[in-house]
């Protein structure tokens, strides 16, 4: 079954850009969270991983601050 | 073997790729991210083509073009070390080593450093680099900008729009960058500028609270949420020990982007060319190929 992703982001950082881009030519689906635009998923995204940075990763429960293709693959078994 | 290796893909490194590629060069481009500082930048006014482009935008386009041709790409890789030893150089990342019989490097500039107590604890805890990047998670709060120049003007414009009030923090009498900027930034009713003041430390529980600034001798605290520093950048050169490089650390390069070592070539922000320019450094870019290309046809090792 596929694995519930979401990614917080904002529409201007590159690395979100990035990150979201990859998850795309890997065919996985996921739920983009723009935090500029919704105060809530802002907060909840700092609650989450304990930081400001963006991108959050959240895949099916495990937390990924930034575009690091290596826990992103291991998360995804790709 | 390669017949090239490129550290960097900014714009000096993919546009140095890019005319490899067209002179069938055997390339390997090993890099950390792709797009560099361009993919950084908010507003591009002033890459010919194109009125205007957003730095994410304009390092996808870059991007695009790089793939069309049939490269080797490393990305999220840093180099730790370069060596030359006869004519066959090696390339040295966290996770593996490359070879080849030429190299540009073209690794570009990362932001400065504050280094003042709080700055690392508080990374990505209310203190950026990015304002780009992360300043819209600064609705409605306090912010400081530390720095004086353009960066620290274009990211305090993002912030007037996003944050309740702007600080600021300027070493120098009187903020420099561009008229025009300095002008816009100024007109913002929501900032106060704080003259002949450094930041001393940061500090906060979990996430940032509040900056020390000295101010003409004087320590203040200033209320913040977020800090953005914006006081300039430095060269990716540590790795290039070989290298012969400027007071600044920048690689030092003649106009055919030959450096001091036969086979090494560098282009772009982290070579002493004047002016820091995305234009300036995909043209760097190409020159490097090209001379890199003549090189592997005069020496055929």
């Amino acid at each position: 079954m596929a694995k519930s992703v979401k990614i917080y982001s904002t529409a201007t950082c590159p690395f979100c850009i990035r990150a979201k881009q990859y998850l795309s030519e890997n065919n996985i689906t996921f739920e983009n969270y723009d935090v500029s635009a919704d105060q809530a998923k802002a907060e909840e995204m700092i609650k989450k991983s304990g930081q400001m940075g963006v991108p959050v990763l959240d895949i099916e429960g495990e937390i990924i601050v930034g575009f690091d293709k290596e826990r992103i693959n291991k998360a995804l078994g790709l | 073997m390669n017949d090239l290796i490129i550290i960097g893909a900014g714009p000096a490194g993919i546009t140095s790729a890019v005319y490899a590629a067209r002179k069938k060069l055997d390339t390997l481009v090993v890099t950390r991210d792709i797009g560099g500082q361009a993919a950084w930048s908010a507003d591009i006014e002033n890459y010919t083509g194109y009125q205007f482009i957003s730095g994410p935008e304009l390092a996808r386009k870059f991007e695009e073009h790089l793939r069309t041709y049939d490269l080797k790409l490393k990305e999220g890789e840093s180099v730790s070390q370069i060596i030359k030893e006869g004519h066959e150089i090696t390339v040295i990342t966290e996770k593996a080593s490359y070879r080849s019989r030429s190299l540009i490097v073209a690794s570009g500039k990362r932001s400065r450093e504050l280094g003042v107590p709080g700055e690392k604890e508080f990374k990505n805890k209310g203190l950026t680099y990015c304002a780009t990047c992360d300043g819209p998670l600064f609705q409605g709060k306090d912010v400081a900008v530390i720095g004086g120049g353009n960066s620290s003007l274009d990211a305090a414009l993002q912030l007037i729009k996003i944050a309740r009030s702007v600080f600021i923090v300027n070493m120098t009498d009187s903020l420099g960058g561009d008229v025009v900027m300095r002008d816009k930034v100024l007109s913002g009713g929501n900032v106060t500028v704080f003259s002949n003041s450094e930041v001393e430390a940061i500090s906060g529980e979990k996430f940032v609270s509040a900056i020390k600034i000295k101010r003409q001798g004087k320590y203040e605290d200033l209320a913040v949420q977020g800090v953005f520093v914006e006081i300039g950048l430095v060269p990716n050169s540590d790795f290039a020990v070989p290298l012969e490089k400027n007071e600044i650390g920048e690689i030092k390069v003649n106009n055919r982007n030959e450096t001091n070592i036969p086979a090494i070539f560098a282009a772009g922000d982290v070579t002493d060319v004047p002016e820091k320019q995305i234009i300036i450094a995909a043209g760097e870019g190409a020159k490097a190929s090209l001379s890199a290309f003549r090189y592997l046809a005069r020496n055929k090792f």
